[in-house]
């Protein structure tokens, strides 16, 4: 009883399996908007072509109340297969991709390669004035690595949302 | 001279490839789900269908005079015989003005599938005449839709809407069905063996949460059963487990306004409706209890009040059949997943498994009975001659008369004050009579949801209690009545004022009745008239049982206009933002408002609807 009554606001990454038709989307985006729940990062695509599903990943925010009251409206959607909280399941990944463009010359650029270097970055667009650098990791590094070209020239961010997967042996 | 029938052509069986128009693929469905009726309105888009509906006698089309009515006469069809509404508008304008039924399904978990008619699939997006994007608008208003977009489709995404809105917690599904589609070739397919690939609602409780809930319940001093629509929604089955679980413990029971009829009103354990305007005894009890069982009720707002006062001292179960609406508002102790009636037959078996005695509840129904005692419904009719009608007497007279003439009996209402009374002076003792907007709380529900009981019960004496501003809303069904023939009675409590809105004014806006009166009312008389039904007024006690008399022995569709006391006020009251225990009641019982502000009211409280 305490659990579900702590007022304490925590991040959730929730992945559900669903069927992938038409409007599917747009119904989890109507569920999350219409009843006032954060999206922090959204991702979907096919994972099943064969039997026609998606997963789609979403990391919200809120108490333990509304994670579960999140949850349960998620599963009762009718396309809904089956909905996993990933924060509650124990070890999982949560990987974002990012594109970077850095505009700039002579050392700062320099710099900026460098630094791509230190985080794990690869160069995927080089000039002579600007790269863009690819970097797939977890959101606290990816904020990282951007915080650090802020100053070296950054230009242009592209990031996808949070995809997510429990560790081990065990599936949602 | 031997004579030529014309007859329909043969439809082709589901395990040939031929096929057949889609309108015609389309009604074998509907018929296969065992649909008897729809209610609905022609339109462009829906033409095919309409052309099926006009050659075939198995399934019969009630027409309505405004979509939104063709929902809630299938809802009142639907409440009334717990079977699936069915609904046939045009598309665009037909679809849209339907939303307000869909909502209003959605948020009281009535079964309806209702068919939209749609440009066809070329236009689509084209902004083509009469296109609304109906799957759009209508996504959040109804449980699962449709848009239909290859013939191969039709029939299987007909089954697949009828187990949708069937299953778990009931509500209304929407198809689209394109132009094209309804023209073109498409193949039948039988319904399912397996329903759904994806939604499976678990309907059976688990054993261990029932012993759980048992083993709770017995150790109650101070017990209470709360019950909700969703054991009307259950079934017959889950109404007579009910009545023997309740009779079995000794527990003293009540219910929401949704559950009405679900255990009998008159018997000695049920308190009365609880709630915003419950009553007295049921409120105090809830708010008093030490274990409450909450069987398919949602603890919406209108029961709880103030969240934080809500029940302090009491833990609970909680039965749904939907996960989302447990711990949604209120914390609980023991959720049981299931369906109702599964899970109140359980609970029987579980009590008398379980080895612990019953518990002695004599202290705390001898404090209910002191609650009891205060009478928190009486009100004063005078009898004399040309005195006014107080709509409490009027709904008692309707009530007495109507169980006098022992007839099967179905009640739907409007909303407003008449609701609230309704709710608290008429008797339900049987499951699915009671018909009302309770959710989304929609004006004109009532006569187009008494017409649909009509319809599903031609014998009974179908009755819409209303107000004088809410009939107005859907008072074109009067043309359905008479077209066929339904002798439905509209009892109007007529008051003047939009009269739950005048008493909120009265008492949180210092009497500024803004925009509350009933300004250039029709002569109701002769309304019903115009309508080729019959009409009569009451305008003081001493005519309101002739009027009540004649009504019910009119073989045609009745107006009955009953003036009745503007200023009265509907009591028992929990002013928003108040608990339980914070209740005004009627000036009867000497605690008259001061300042129009109610006692126990917030500024928070002001903000709630």
């Amino acid at each position: 009883m305490n659990a579900i009554t702590d007022q304490t606001i925590r991040s959730a990454t929730i992945s559900c399996l669903v069927e992938n038709e038409a409007g599917v989307l747009a119904r989890v985006i109507g569920l999350f908007s219409g009843r006032g729940y954060n999206i922090d990062s959204l991702t979907v695509a096919p994972v099943d072509d064969g039997r026609g599903r998606s997963r789609i990943n979403i990391v919200t925010s809120g108490t333990a109340m509304v994670i579960e009251q999140i949850k349960a409206q998620l599963d009762r959607l009718v396309p809904v297969y089956r909905v996993g909280d990933l924060t509650m399941s124990g070890a999982h990944l949560a990987r974002e991709l990012a594109l970077v463009k850095v505009i700039a010359d002579g050392q700062m650029l320099i710099d900026a390669l460098l630094e791509a270097g230190r985080h794990g970055a690869r160069v995927v667009d080089a000039t002579t004035g600007s790269f863009i650098f690819e970097l797939s990791e977890s959101t606290e590094v990816i904020d990282a690595f951007i915080g650090a070209l802020r100053s070296l020239g950054l230009a242009e961010i592209s990031r996808t949302g949070v995809a997510a997967m429990a560790c081990g042996t065990s599936t949602i | 001279m031997t004579q030529t029938i014309q007859t329909a052509p043969a439809l082709p069986d589901a395990a040939s490839a031929e096929t057949a128009p889609g309108a015609e693929i389309l009604l074998r469905a509907l018929k296969d789900q065992g649909v008897e009726v729809i209610f609905g309105y022609p339109g462009g888009a829906v033409l095919p269908i309409y052309d099926a509906i006009f050659q075939q006698n198995a399934i019969r089309h009630i027409l309505v005079r405004h979509e939104q009515a063709a929902v809630h006469a299938a809802e009142g069809y639907a409440r009334s015989t717990g079977r699936v509404g069915v609904v046939l508008v045009t598309s665009g304008p037909g679809a849209t003005n339907a939303v307000t039924g869909l909502v209003d399904a959605l948020m009281d978990s009535i079964p309806i599938v209702c068919l939209t008619g749609q440009v066809p699939t070329h236009l689509i997006g084209n902004d083509a005449f009469q296109e609304a994007d109906t799957t759009g608008i209508t996504r959040p208003a109804t449980k699962h839709n449709y848009l239909v977009k290859k013939p191969g489709d039709l029939a299987r995404v007909v089954h697949e809407a009828f187990y949708v809105a069937r299953s778990g917690r009931p509500g209304p599904v929407v198809i689209d069905l394109p132009k094209d589609i309804l023209i073109g070739p498409a193949p039948y397919a039988e319904k399912p063996e397996q329903p759904h690939r994806s939604y499976r609602p678990a309907t059976s409780p688990q054993p261990e949460q029932i012993a759980r809930a048992i083993a709770l319940l017995k150790t109650a001093k101070r017990p209470m059963i709360y019950i909700g629509g969703g054991v009307i929604n259950s079934g017959d089955r889950a109404s007579e487990a009910l009545i023997r679980f309740v009779r079995k413990t000794g527990f003293p029971c009540t219910s929401t306004l949704m559950g009405l009829g679900a255990y009998p009103s008159s018997d000695k354990q049920f308190l009365g409706m609880l709630g915003m305007h419950g009553t007295y005894e049921a409120n105090l009890a809830m708010h008093g209890c030490d274990v409450m069982l909450n069987v398919g009720a949602r603890f919406d707002d209108r029961v709880t009040g103030r969240l934080n006062a809500f029940s302090p001292d009491s833990r609970k179960i909680h039965i749904d059949i939907d996960p989302s609406s447990i711990n949604k508002n209120v914390a609980v102790e023991v959720p049981v997943i299931g369906d109702a009636g599964l899970a109140l037959e359980a609970l029987l078996e579980a009590w008398d498994a379980n080895p612990a005695a019953a518990p002695d509840v004599s202290t705390w129904w001898a404090q209910i009975a002191q609650w009891q005692a205060i009478d928190c419904l009486k009100f004063r009719q005078t009898r004399e001659k040309g005195g006014i009608i107080k709509p409490q007497h009027a709904l008692q007279r309707l009530q007495d008369i109507t169980r006098e003439l022992g007839r099967e009996t179905y009640i739907s209402t409007e909303v407003g004050q008449h609701q609230m009374w309704a709710a608290q002076y008429l008797r339900f003792e049987k499951p699915n009579r009671w018909l009302t907007s309770g959710g989304l709380g929609t004006m004109g529900y009532g006569l187009p949801a008494a017409m649909g009981a009509q319809i599903a019960h031609p014998d009974a004496l179908c009755i819409d209690v209303a107000g004088e501003a809410s009939i107005l809303m859907n008072i074109q069904e009067m043309a359905t009545l008479a077209q066929y023939r339904l002798p439905v009675k509209v009892f109007i409590l007529n008051n003047q004022y939009m009269g739950m809105v005048r008493q909120w004014q009265e008492l949180l806006h210092g009497s500024r009745y803004s925009e509350s009166y009933s300004e250039a009312l029709p002569d109701f008389v002769k309304l019903a008239d115009s309508f080729h039904a019959v009409g009569m007024r009451a305008t003081c006690i001493d005519e309101l049982d002739d009027v009540i008399r004649a009504m019910i022995a009119e073989p045609r569709a009745v107006i009955a206009d009953i003036c009745v006391d503007q200023k009265e006020n509907c009591f028992p009251m929990i002013p928003s933002g108040a608990a339980h225990n914070d209740m005004i009641l009627g000036p009867e019982h000497g605690t008259a408002l001061a300042d129009g502000r109610a006692a126990g009211l917030t500024d928070e409280g002001l903000v709630l609807v």
